[in-house]
């Protein structure tokens, strides 16, 4: 077992002239200072990557420029899943015994640290570089594909998919930080233009600037105690034209372990922080696990099940959708905002009740899983 | 027939490699020296039938660079080949999941990359 001893998210969006390291440093000492520590009470260090500042050992770059002297650091990369896959690993570091307090942080200027085509074409080699990236696919064509087999065994529509942009959105606007806070109906994600069918503008995550931080500890710390009671992984396949199934990629297996070791059940979770890259893949990953019915999840969503005072609140912060995605750091915010949600301080945002969690990502396209079960000691 | 003698798409040539294992008779595409299922080396490359049905399918309007800009929207299929494997490729616009299809060849952004047709006309049975 371990604790999230504090969490620091930045605002996501438009960060102009600020780096990697800056975006990393900003989250990092908000997360410091939320758990009521110093650099020196720190003892380990997990990085991820960043496609704005590739390097081999970013961890100890982070670690210099930061101030912290570490006995244990390294990099973790599993695309879109690595910040779970990072608390995965610090929560396996403390309960073993090799570090007392980590520290994981992300953090990447991908909105305004490169053009816009450089970050598409960066992230489409998640694809296979021979059998896949020729034909000019994107990380949203990757997605268009799966959601059109999805839509057609599942009966889902797009409407239903648009419920999930807007429900993100109506989260959005209530956290300052978002990088998305107009508001937006369902009608809205339906009529916005074309980017790889059935997959629209407002069915994407946007390209962002942010970074986000925590400490994980094998004692609970000044504020509320929050216990990571259980980490899973699934790995299926990389690429989507080797994938064996195109709905069911191992998230409900993933999650099916975490919970069994935790001994706890679906019916138990009162707070969901799931993976929403795009609509498609919100949708899939709750269906998946089994939060909603196969092709139901829009359904749900129109019904209210994911409000903040409804049966299974949803990324209340606006998840990858509308608080925004800047790589590592998206997935982490999920995890901040779980850790306010269970320790009562997310504001206006505060759901009744948020005592047993169950957090989901997945990196490159549905081929990673990482799932988290956490509780409210 | 020798992996060297087998048409593939991926070194210029006008045809889509497949290989099959002696041992457990898995079926797969991206080439490799060993069976990915058993583990069992020297695997037989064979030429794709060409036939198959679409099973996934987008048109994408948002391309990652100039070349394909150029060709936006294009559509983009998984195709589940007769033998198994399933295979990216590029096809008409207007192609749907389960239409049956039949493997060509354009050349698309500079080189020639498969792209499938349909075998028969739309209404026609899937399977």
């Amino acid at each position: 077992m371990s604790f999230v001893l504090g969490s620091g998210l930045t605002r996501f969006g438009r960060h102009e002239g600020r780096g990697t390291l800056d975006l990393m440093s900003e989250a990092a000492a908000a997360a410091l200072a939320d758990a009521g520590l110093e650099r020196g009470d720190i003892d380990g260090l997990i990085c991820g990557y960043a496609t704005t500042m590739p390097h081999i050992m970013l961890a100890t770059v982070f670690a210099e420029h930061f101030g912290l002297k570490p006995t244990y650091a390294h990099a973790v990369q599993v695309g879109g899943a690595t910040g779970f896959a990072m608390t995965m690993l610090a929560h396996l570091l403390v309960d073993s015994g090799a570090a007392r307090r980590v520290l994981v942080v992300g953090g990447e200027n991908r909105m305004t640290g490169q053009s816009r085509d450089a970050s598409i074409q960066a992230l489409a080699q998640a694809g296979h570089p021979v059998y896949e990236v020729p034909f000019g696919p994107t990380i949203p064509a990757y997605y268009g594909l799966v959601a059109s087999r999805y839509m057609h065994e599942h009966g889902s529509s797009e409407a239903d998919f648009a419920e999930l942009a807007a429900l993100m959105r109506r989260n959005a606007v209530r956290h300052p930080g978002a990088h998305f806070r107009d508001p937006i109906t369902a009608a809205d994600v339906l009529a916005s233009r074309p980017i790889a069918t059935p997959l629209k503008m407002l069915d994407c995550c946007p390209v962002s600037d942010g970074g986000c931080a925590v400490v994980i500890g094998r004692e609970p710390g000044r504020l509320a105690p929050v216990a990571i009671r259980a980490a899973t992984q699934v790995h299926t396949s990389q690429h989507v034209s080797a994938a064996p199934d195109l709905g069911t990629f191992g998230a409900g297996r993933s999650t099916a372990r975490a919970l069994e070791a935790a001994g706890r059940s679906l019916a138990d979770v009162e707070y969901g922080a799931i993976y929403d890259s795009f609509t498609v893949t919100l949708a899939l990953l709750l269906e998946e696990i089994g939060l909603a019915p196969r092709g139901g999840s829009g359904q749900l969503a129109r019904d209210g099940h994911f409000e903040l005072d409804g049966a299974l609140p949803l990324n209340t912060h606006g998840g990858l959708l509308s608080y925004g995605h800047c790589g590592v750091a998206g997935a982490m915010a999920h995890l901040a905002e779980t850790h306010l949600q269970m320790t009562g301080r997310a504001g206006e945002r505060q759901v009744p009740r948020a005592g047993v969690a169950l957090l989901h990502g997945d990196g490159g396209v549905l081929s990673s899983h990482v799932s988290l079960v956490m509780e409210a000691a | 027939m020798t992996a060297a003698s087998v048409p593939d798409w991926t070194r210029g040539e006008p045809g889509v490699a497949l290989q099959r294992c002696a041992g457990c008779a898995h079926v797969w595409y991206f080439r490799r020296g060993f069976c990915p299922a058993c583990g069992r080396e020297a695997p037989e490359t064979f030429a794709a039938g060409g036939q198959g049905t679409v099973h996934a399918a987008t048109l994408v309007h948002r391309a990652p660079d100039d070349a394909y800009r150029a060709l936006a929207p294009y559509g983009l299929v998984l195709v589940e080949l007769d033998e198994g494997p399933r295979m990216m490729a590029h096809a008409p616009a207007d192609l749907a999941i389960g239409d049956r299809v039949v493997l060509g060849f354009r050349e698309i952004a500079g080189r020639p990359l498969p792209y499938f047709q349909r075998s028969r006309p739309p209404g026609g049975a899937d399977r």
